[in-house]
């Protein structure tokens, strides 16, 4: 008997749901079972931090923090992802200009964005020009440099062939530009992806009054163990949420590329 | 006849950093409106160097190609070349129809008289089904039927097409020139062809232009007095067809050798 299609899919989404999740469980699993008997103030039982987690974040600090965390963390990833695709066009598609900034950006990839927290607070104070500019400043490179590389490694048959064809301007750039360098530039949107979420929790931990970073400092302070464990656990559902959700993106959008890559190596 | 694409005194000079490379010296010839001329000539000779400078891809270093009385200093919006690099003409990204309307998009054709364009051409290749495919989900010679189509749908008054079916195997090479002929006859477009290969040159073109090896100017420009109506077997085992090809074979063989000891090189 042969299973029907949406049955088989469905199967098949659940067997990669449960390889998703299955080194995750048994780490908790490890987690709670060793921590069981703990006594140790630093590392509380997982079952009290499970406890304190419900208390701490189905709260005002919903709103309060989490919230303004994850909107500073949208506003300066996009914002890095939009300029880093506009500059790394730039530099890609022109030759004089890429030598000219090559140094330059080396040098500036090169200086560890926290660094820049101190000396971005003289100019922009500690709101959330303050941060979403941190997280810019930092997640900006990878997205820049890869896609001034795709950009660079366009198909000359193919630019010819678009040429010919009178692809010119915006059309060229949304048409040509953009889809033959969007495998470089997923690369560096994923690799911006975790700077900006490390970049969020630093930027709040210096003057702040609110965010996750923030609290989690806040919690250390005042010795509030379970609860800054959990504000930790927070942070990394977060980010594998995200890096989930950026996963389905990848898929989407590089559907094209998967097929054409195999169709290569099956040539060669 | 009159010239619709006029090629007068070109010349391309390769520049890099450290050599120059002459790839054309000097090409002056004459196209007629409708014509289906053959370019031949060894490998290096500056064919694909001569179909860009025609195509507007690539600046002469002198001389002036003129279309339609026009001169060329840019791609022309009525023609439309198809290249030898099929895998890497079409567009990955894009289904085979997508492929195919993207330039009518450019064009501003609007969209009812696009899917027409689009059914048609694909109709005309042989490939009605394969429109929501991708290019590499093709063979070599599907993908290169594509690429036909493309250049059909965009209805070009020339078509430029630079060793096209090198890359496809012999049984799909011949189909495909057939196609071409076919498409020629049907639609009254230019159409000058490129071929290092000798037969296929004889075999398609009213004309067959020969090119010396680089640097390049033209050797022969031979008509071709074969009957209208080819067909593989037929016209091949022709006694005019061996004797235009053995005519052509040793100028091409002269070609390899033309410019040794022809001139003190300066
Ligand atoms: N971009 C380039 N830079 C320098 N030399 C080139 C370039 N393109 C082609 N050439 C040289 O010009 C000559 C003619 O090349 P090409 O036009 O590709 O010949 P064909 O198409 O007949 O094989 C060759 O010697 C080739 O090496
Ligand atoms: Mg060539």
């Amino acid at each position: 008997m042969r299973t029907a299609p949406h049955v088989r899919t469905a199967l098949h989404g659940a067997g990669r749901l449960a390889y998703l999740l299955a080194l995750p469980a048994i780490l908790l699993v490890l987690w709670w079972v060793l921590t069981a008997q703990s006594t140790s103030f630093y590392f509380p039982p997982l079952r009290t931090i499970l406890s304190a987690f419900g208390k701490t974040w189905f709260s005002d600090r919903l709103m309060d923090d989490v919230l303004p965390s994850v909107l500073r963390l949208a506003a300066g990833y996009v914002g890095a992802v939009v300029l880093g695709v506009a500059i790394g066009v730039l530099i890609g598609s022109n030759r004089r200009i890429r030598l000219l900034a090559e140094p330059v950006l080396e040098f500036l990839r090169a200086v560890p964005p926290p660094v820049l927290i101190p000396v971005l607070m003289l100019f922009t104070g500690i709101g959330d020009t303050m941060k979403i500019t941190v997280i810019v400043a930092g997640s900006l490179w990878p997205v820049l440099l890869n896609t001034a590389e795709g950009v660079r490694a366009i198909d000359d048959v193919l630019a010819d062939t678009a040429r010919s064809y009178g692809l010119t301007g915006a059309a060229r750039l949304r048409r040509l530009v953009l889809p033959s360098a969007s495998p470089q530039i997923v690369t560096g949107m994923r690799q911006a992806l975790s700077i900006s979420i490390i970049l969020m929790v630093i930027s709040e931990m210096f003057a702040s009054s609110s965010g996750l970073g923030y609290t989690i400092v806040q919690f250390q302070r005042g010795f509030a163990v379970p609860e800054m464990w959990s504000g930790i656990l927070l942070l990394g559902l977060l980010g594998f949420l995200l890096s989930l959700l950026f996963g389905r993106f990848e898929a989407r959008v590089l559907r094209w590329h998967r097929g054409w890559r195999q169709a290569q190596k099956g040539e060669s | 006849m009159t010239a619709l694409l006029d090629v007068c005194g070109l010349r391309k000079t390769y520049q890099a950093a450290d050599r120059t490379v002459e790839a054309v010296r000097d090409l002056t010839f004459g196209i007629g409106d409708g014509e289906l001329a053959c370019i031949v000539g060894p490998s290096g000779a500056g064919k694909t160097t001569l179909l860009k400078c025609v195509a507007g891809l690539l600046a002469p270093s002198g001389g002036e190609v003129v279309l339609e009385g026009r001169p060329v200093h840019g791609p022309p919006e009525n023609m439309a070349v198809v290249f030898q690099e099929y895998g890497r003409s079409l567009f990955p990204w894009m289904t085979v129809e997508q492929n195919i309307e993207l330039p009518l998009k450019q064009k501003k054709v609007a969209k009812r008289r696009r899917g027409e364009l689009v059914a048609e051409a694909l109709e005309s290749v042989g490939l009605a089904d394969a429109g929501g495919a991708y290019p590499w989900q093709l063979s070599g010679g599907m993908q290169q039927r594509v690429a036909i189509a493309r250049a059909v749908a965009y209805e070009p008054s020339v078509l430029l097409m630079d060793e096209p079916f090198a890359a496809v195997d012999a049984q799909t090479r011949a189909e495909l020139e057939d196609l071409t002929r076919e498409l020629w006859q049907r639609l009254g477009m230019t159409v000058l062809f490129v071929t290092h290969d000798i037969e296929e040159a004889v075999y398609l073109g009213q004309r067959v232009l020969v090119l010396s090896a680089a640097p390049t100017v033209i050797m022969e420009d031979a008509v071709i007095d074969l009957p209208a109506e080819r067909e593989q077997l037929a016209t091949r085992s022709d006694p005019r067809f061996a004797e235009l090809r053995a005519h052509i074979y040793s100028l091409v063989q002269q070609a390899k050798t033309y410019h040794d000891g022809a001139e003190p090189r300066s």
